[in-house]
Protein backbone atom coordinates (compact mmCIF):
# COMPACT_ATOMS: atom_id res chain seq x y z
CA UNK A 1 0.00 0.00 0.00
CA UNK A 2 2.86 2.18 0.85
CA UNK A 3 5.93 3.41 -1.13
CA UNK A 4 4.20 2.87 -4.43
CA UNK A 5 5.90 5.95 -5.83
CA UNK A 6 9.35 7.27 -5.49
CA UNK A 7 9.10 9.92 -2.86
CA UNK A 8 9.65 13.40 -5.14
CA UNK A 9 12.20 15.97 -4.03
CA UNK A 10 10.33 18.34 -1.30
CA UNK A 11 13.17 20.39 -1.03
CA UNK A 12 13.23 21.32 -5.04
CA UNK A 13 9.69 22.20 -4.76
CA UNK A 14 10.01 24.14 -1.83
CA UNK A 15 13.05 26.11 -3.37
CA UNK A 16 11.01 26.50 -6.44
CA UNK A 17 7.89 28.05 -4.65
CA UNK A 18 10.27 30.06 -2.59
CA UNK A 19 11.21 31.61 -5.61
CA UNK A 20 8.06 32.40 -7.54
CA UNK A 21 6.60 33.77 -3.98
CA UNK A 22 9.77 35.99 -4.24
CA UNK A 23 9.30 36.99 -8.31
CA UNK A 24 5.79 37.60 -7.69
CA UNK A 25 6.62 40.13 -5.45
CA UNK A 26 9.42 41.66 -7.81
CA UNK A 27 6.37 41.45 -10.26
CA UNK A 28 4.18 43.54 -8.62
CA UNK A 29 6.41 46.46 -8.74
CA UNK A 30 7.07 46.20 -12.65
CA UNK A 31 7.04 49.61 -14.39
CA UNK A 32 4.01 48.03 -16.95
CA UNK A 33 0.29 48.49 -16.76
CA UNK A 34 -1.96 46.58 -14.16
CA UNK A 35 -3.58 44.30 -16.61
CA UNK A 36 -0.03 42.56 -17.45
CA UNK A 37 0.91 42.79 -13.87
CA UNK A 38 -2.23 41.26 -13.06
CA UNK A 39 -1.71 37.93 -15.34
CA UNK A 40 1.74 37.95 -14.88
CA UNK A 41 0.51 37.52 -10.86
CA UNK A 42 -2.03 35.20 -11.53
CA UNK A 43 0.33 32.67 -13.57
CA UNK A 44 2.30 32.53 -10.89
CA UNK A 45 -0.50 31.82 -8.44
CA UNK A 46 -2.06 29.02 -10.46
CA UNK A 47 1.54 27.70 -11.19
CA UNK A 48 2.46 27.81 -7.32
CA UNK A 49 -0.96 26.19 -6.86
CA UNK A 50 -0.01 23.48 -9.20
CA UNK A 51 2.85 22.40 -7.63
CA UNK A 52 1.64 22.41 -4.08
CA UNK A 53 -1.20 20.25 -5.82
CA UNK A 54 0.94 18.07 -7.76
CA UNK A 55 3.59 17.39 -5.66
CA UNK A 56 2.91 17.92 -1.69
CA UNK A 57 -0.62 16.31 -2.43
CA UNK A 58 1.13 13.91 -4.61
CA UNK A 59 -1.52 14.51 -7.46
CA UNK A 60 0.73 13.67 -10.11
CA UNK A 61 1.15 9.96 -8.37
CA UNK A 62 -2.26 9.11 -8.48
CA UNK A 63 -5.10 7.47 -9.97
CA UNK A 64 -6.94 9.29 -12.64
CA UNK A 65 -10.18 9.62 -10.32
CA UNK A 66 -8.74 11.94 -7.85
CA UNK A 67 -7.16 14.37 -10.67
CA UNK A 68 -10.87 14.63 -12.16
CA UNK A 69 -12.44 15.42 -8.87
CA UNK A 70 -9.71 18.02 -8.17
CA UNK A 71 -10.69 19.49 -11.82
CA UNK A 72 -14.06 19.92 -11.01
CA UNK A 73 -13.91 23.02 -9.01
CA UNK A 74 -11.69 24.77 -11.49
CA UNK A 75 -14.24 23.91 -14.28
CA UNK A 76 -17.12 25.09 -12.18
CA UNK A 77 -15.57 28.23 -11.41
CA UNK A 78 -14.72 29.01 -15.12
CA UNK A 79 -18.31 28.39 -15.55
CA UNK A 80 -18.84 31.07 -12.38
CA UNK A 81 -16.75 33.43 -13.86
CA UNK A 82 -18.27 33.35 -17.47
CA UNK A 83 -21.79 33.67 -15.74
CA UNK A 84 -20.62 37.04 -13.77
CA UNK A 85 -18.95 38.46 -17.04
CA UNK A 86 -21.90 40.77 -17.23
CA UNK A 87 -21.86 42.42 -14.02
CA UNK A 88 -17.86 42.60 -14.30
CA UNK A 89 -18.36 44.53 -17.80
CA UNK A 90 -21.73 46.24 -16.55
CA UNK A 91 -22.10 50.05 -15.61
CA UNK A 92 -19.83 51.21 -12.82
CA UNK A 93 -20.91 52.00 -9.46
CA UNK A 94 -19.73 52.96 -6.73
CA UNK A 95 -20.23 51.06 -3.29
CA UNK A 96 -20.12 53.78 -0.61
CA UNK A 97 -23.49 53.83 1.29
CA UNK A 98 -24.58 57.68 1.63
CA UNK A 99 -24.06 59.80 -1.56
CA UNK A 100 -22.55 62.91 0.34
CA UNK A 101 -20.28 60.57 2.90
CA UNK A 102 -19.62 59.10 -0.32
CA UNK A 103 -18.42 62.34 -2.34
CA UNK A 104 -16.44 63.55 0.95
CA UNK A 105 -14.68 60.10 1.08
CA UNK A 106 -13.26 60.43 -2.46
CA UNK A 107 -12.61 63.81 -2.69
CA UNK A 108 -11.34 64.25 0.61
CA UNK A 109 -10.01 61.12 2.75
CA UNK A 110 -8.12 62.92 4.84
CA UNK A 111 -10.90 64.36 6.53
CA UNK A 112 -12.78 61.86 6.94
CA UNK A 113 -13.40 61.91 11.04
CA UNK A 114 -15.48 65.22 10.67
CA UNK A 115 -17.25 64.34 6.98
CA UNK A 116 -18.10 60.99 8.58
CA UNK A 117 -20.58 63.28 11.11
CA UNK A 118 -21.96 65.23 8.57
CA UNK A 119 -22.23 61.61 6.65
CA UNK A 120 -24.38 60.26 9.53
CA UNK A 121 -26.57 63.71 10.06
CA UNK A 122 -27.12 63.22 6.52
CA UNK A 123 -28.00 59.72 7.18
CA UNK A 124 -30.44 60.84 9.85
CA UNK A 125 -32.05 63.79 7.85
CA UNK A 126 -32.96 61.23 4.66
CA UNK A 127 -34.41 58.90 7.42
CA UNK A 128 -36.60 61.65 8.51
CA UNK B 1 -4.93 -12.15 16.30
CA UNK B 2 -7.88 -13.92 13.75
CA UNK B 3 -9.79 -10.78 15.16
CA UNK B 4 -7.07 -8.18 13.88
CA UNK B 5 -6.55 -9.73 11.03
CA UNK B 6 -10.37 -9.75 10.32
CA UNK B 7 -11.05 -6.09 11.32
CA UNK B 8 -8.17 -4.89 8.93
CA UNK B 9 -9.23 -7.18 6.20
CA UNK B 10 -12.88 -5.52 6.91
CA UNK B 11 -10.52 -1.70 6.97
CA UNK B 12 -9.80 -2.66 3.00
CA UNK B 13 -10.89 -0.75 0.40
CA UNK B 14 -12.19 -3.16 -1.88
CA UNK B 15 -10.87 -2.89 -5.18
CA UNK B 16 -12.55 -0.66 -8.03
CA UNK B 17 -11.72 2.17 -10.80
CA UNK B 18 -13.15 4.41 -8.12
CA UNK B 19 -11.03 3.36 -5.05
CA UNK B 20 -7.91 5.29 -4.45
CA UNK B 21 -5.51 3.75 -2.23
CA UNK B 22 -8.22 4.64 0.55
CA UNK B 23 -11.65 5.43 1.33
CA UNK B 24 -10.68 8.52 3.48
CA UNK B 25 -8.69 9.61 0.49
CA UNK B 26 -11.43 9.90 -1.78
CA UNK B 27 -13.11 11.15 1.07
CA UNK B 28 -11.07 13.84 1.74
CA UNK B 29 -10.58 15.13 -1.86
CA UNK B 30 -14.17 14.94 -2.16
CA UNK B 31 -14.40 17.54 0.34
CA UNK B 32 -11.52 19.57 -0.62
CA UNK B 33 -13.12 19.85 -3.99
CA UNK B 34 -16.33 21.35 -2.57
CA UNK B 35 -14.12 23.54 -0.02
CA UNK B 36 -12.59 24.71 -2.97
CA UNK B 37 -15.52 25.61 -4.62
CA UNK B 38 -16.45 27.84 -1.51
CA UNK B 39 -13.10 29.75 -1.79
CA UNK B 40 -13.88 29.99 -5.84
CA UNK B 41 -17.51 31.24 -5.34
CA UNK B 42 -15.64 33.87 -2.91
CA UNK B 43 -12.98 34.76 -4.97
CA UNK B 44 -15.54 35.18 -8.03
CA UNK B 45 -17.87 37.57 -6.36
CA UNK B 46 -14.80 39.10 -5.34
CA UNK B 47 -13.42 40.26 -8.40
CA UNK B 48 -17.16 40.83 -9.60
CA UNK B 49 -17.57 43.72 -6.98
CA UNK B 50 -13.96 44.76 -7.36
CA UNK B 51 -14.30 45.25 -11.11
CA UNK B 52 -17.41 46.85 -10.81
CA UNK B 53 -16.55 49.67 -8.49
CA UNK B 54 -14.87 52.89 -9.28
CA UNK B 55 -13.84 53.86 -5.78
CA UNK B 56 -11.90 50.57 -5.18
CA UNK B 57 -8.69 51.41 -3.23
CA UNK B 58 -5.13 50.14 -4.40
CA UNK B 59 -4.79 47.00 -1.72
CA UNK B 60 -1.04 48.05 -2.24
CA UNK B 61 -1.54 50.85 -0.88
CA UNK B 62 -4.02 50.17 2.47
CA UNK B 63 -2.51 46.24 2.99
CA UNK B 64 1.06 45.88 3.34
CA UNK B 65 2.56 43.10 1.65
CA UNK B 66 5.97 42.33 2.94
CA UNK B 67 4.34 40.63 6.21
CA UNK B 68 1.61 38.67 4.03
CA UNK B 69 4.65 37.88 1.70
CA UNK B 70 6.34 36.22 4.77
CA UNK B 71 3.03 34.52 6.19
CA UNK B 72 3.19 32.79 2.81
CA UNK B 73 6.49 31.53 3.14
CA UNK B 74 5.47 30.43 6.65
CA UNK B 75 2.62 28.54 4.70
CA UNK B 76 5.02 27.00 2.07
CA UNK B 77 7.35 26.10 5.07
CA UNK B 78 4.71 24.28 7.23
CA UNK B 79 3.56 22.42 3.81
CA UNK B 80 7.22 21.17 3.77
CA UNK B 81 7.29 20.37 7.49
CA UNK B 82 4.10 18.26 6.98
CA UNK B 83 5.50 15.90 3.93
CA UNK B 84 8.38 15.33 6.09
CA UNK B 85 5.94 13.83 8.79
CA UNK B 86 4.25 11.88 6.13
CA UNK B 87 8.14 10.57 4.68
CA UNK B 88 9.31 9.99 8.49
CA UNK B 89 5.97 7.95 9.31
CA UNK B 90 6.04 5.85 6.56
CA UNK B 91 9.63 4.83 7.40
CA UNK B 92 8.53 4.33 10.89
CA UNK B 93 10.18 6.97 12.24
CA UNK B 94 7.49 8.09 14.94
CA UNK B 95 9.73 10.86 16.54
CA UNK B 96 10.43 11.87 12.98
CA UNK B 97 6.71 12.21 12.92
CA UNK B 98 5.72 13.94 16.25
CA UNK B 99 8.86 16.80 15.21
CA UNK B 100 7.82 17.44 12.14
CA UNK B 101 3.52 17.87 12.80
CA UNK B 102 4.72 20.39 15.68
CA UNK B 103 7.01 22.12 13.43
CA UNK B 104 3.61 22.55 11.26
CA UNK B 105 1.25 23.25 14.11
CA UNK B 106 3.90 26.10 15.08
CA UNK B 107 3.94 27.35 11.27
CA UNK B 108 -0.07 27.30 11.41
CA UNK B 109 -0.20 29.18 15.14
CA UNK B 110 2.23 31.67 14.07
CA UNK B 111 0.15 32.14 10.69
CA UNK B 112 -2.73 32.76 12.70
CA UNK B 113 -0.76 34.88 14.94
CA UNK B 114 0.55 37.00 12.52
CA UNK B 115 -3.14 37.51 10.87
CA UNK B 116 -4.44 38.39 14.26
CA UNK B 117 -1.82 41.10 14.80
CA UNK B 118 -2.69 42.36 10.92
CA UNK B 119 -6.47 42.53 11.30
CA UNK B 120 -6.35 44.42 14.83
CA UNK B 121 -3.88 46.92 12.57
CA UNK B 122 -6.24 47.28 10.04
CA UNK B 123 -9.28 47.52 11.94
CA UNK B 124 -7.70 50.53 14.15
CA UNK B 125 -7.17 52.55 10.88
CA UNK B 126 -10.17 52.19 10.53
CA UNK B 127 -11.03 49.43 8.05
CA UNK B 128 -13.76 47.53 9.07
CA UNK B 129 -16.47 44.44 7.96
CA UNK B 130 -18.63 47.57 7.07
CA UNK B 131 -16.35 50.91 6.62
CA UNK B 132 -13.24 51.57 4.86
CA UNK B 133 -11.67 55.28 5.10
CA UNK B 134 -9.74 54.45 1.66
CA UNK B 135 -12.63 53.54 -0.36
CA UNK B 136 -15.25 51.08 -1.10
CA UNK B 137 -16.71 49.81 2.43
CA UNK B 138 -17.20 46.23 0.57
CA UNK B 139 -13.41 46.21 -0.18
CA UNK B 140 -13.34 45.84 3.83
CA UNK B 141 -16.36 42.99 3.79
CA UNK B 142 -14.65 41.19 1.35
CA UNK B 143 -11.02 40.98 2.80
CA UNK B 144 -12.22 40.08 6.33
CA UNK B 145 -14.76 37.99 4.42
CA UNK B 146 -12.31 35.94 2.66
CA UNK B 147 -9.38 36.23 4.79
CA UNK B 148 -11.08 35.25 7.78
CA UNK B 149 -12.68 32.37 5.98
CA UNK B 150 -8.96 31.57 5.26
CA UNK B 151 -8.11 32.04 8.68
CA UNK B 152 -11.05 29.55 9.79
CA UNK B 153 -9.71 26.81 7.64
CA UNK B 154 -5.67 27.39 9.70
CA UNK B 155 -7.44 27.73 12.24
CA UNK B 156 -9.29 24.28 11.72
CA UNK B 157 -6.29 22.94 10.76
CA UNK B 158 -4.58 23.51 14.12
CA UNK B 159 -7.02 21.22 15.82
CA UNK B 160 -6.86 18.42 12.98
CA UNK B 161 -3.29 18.41 13.07
CA UNK B 162 -3.19 18.14 16.86
CA UNK B 163 -5.57 15.48 16.91
CA UNK B 164 -3.30 13.82 14.97
CA UNK B 165 -0.42 14.69 16.63
CA UNK B 166 -1.69 13.01 19.85
CA UNK B 167 -2.79 9.93 17.77
CA UNK B 168 0.40 10.11 16.90
CA UNK B 169 1.95 9.90 20.61
CA UNK B 170 -0.39 7.13 20.92
CA UNK B 171 1.08 4.82 18.81
CA UNK B 172 -1.40 4.55 16.27
CA UNK B 173 0.37 5.49 13.35
CA UNK B 174 3.23 3.60 11.86
CA UNK B 175 5.07 2.73 8.36
CA UNK B 176 1.86 0.34 7.38
CA UNK B 177 -0.90 2.24 8.41
CA UNK B 178 -0.22 6.28 8.05
CA UNK B 179 -3.25 7.12 6.68
CA UNK B 180 -4.66 9.45 9.03
CA UNK B 181 -1.29 11.67 8.16
CA UNK B 182 -1.57 11.38 4.45
CA UNK B 183 -4.87 12.81 4.99
CA UNK B 184 -4.29 15.78 7.23
CA UNK B 185 -1.46 16.46 4.79
CA UNK B 186 -4.00 16.81 2.48
CA UNK B 187 -6.06 19.14 4.21
CA UNK B 188 -3.28 21.28 4.99
CA UNK B 189 -1.54 21.69 2.13
CA UNK B 190 -4.71 22.54 0.20
CA UNK B 191 -5.44 25.61 3.21
CA UNK B 192 -1.39 26.13 1.53
CA UNK B 193 -2.25 26.25 -1.74
CA UNK B 194 -5.63 28.36 -0.75
CA UNK B 195 -3.73 31.40 0.94
CA UNK B 196 -1.56 31.32 -2.82
CA UNK B 197 -4.51 32.28 -4.42
CA UNK B 198 -6.00 34.44 -2.03
CA UNK B 199 -2.38 36.42 -1.51
CA UNK B 200 -2.68 37.18 -5.31
CA UNK B 201 -5.94 38.07 -5.66
CA UNK B 202 -6.77 40.18 -2.67
CA UNK B 203 -3.29 41.82 -1.47
CA UNK B 204 -0.71 41.53 -4.82
CA UNK B 205 -3.13 42.37 -8.16
CA UNK B 206 -3.28 46.24 -7.39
Amino acid sequence: MSASHKEPNYMAVFFLLAVLTAIEIGVVYLPTTKMIIAILLVGLALGKAALVAMYFMHLKFEKRTLGIIALTPLILCTLLIIALLPDLTGAPHKTTTIPAEQAAAVEQPEAMPADAVDGEAAEATIQQ
Amino acid sequence: MSQVAAASHAAEPAESPLTPESWGKLGMWVFLAGDAMSFGALLAGYGAIRAGSVDWPNPLHVLGISLTAFMTFLLICSSVTMVKALSAIKHGNRAGLRNFLLLTILGGVTFLGLQAYEWTHLIHSGMTFTSNPHGSYLFGTTFFAITGFHGMHVTGGVIYLSIVLVNGLRGKYSAENHNGVELVGLYWHFVDLVWILVFTFIYLIG
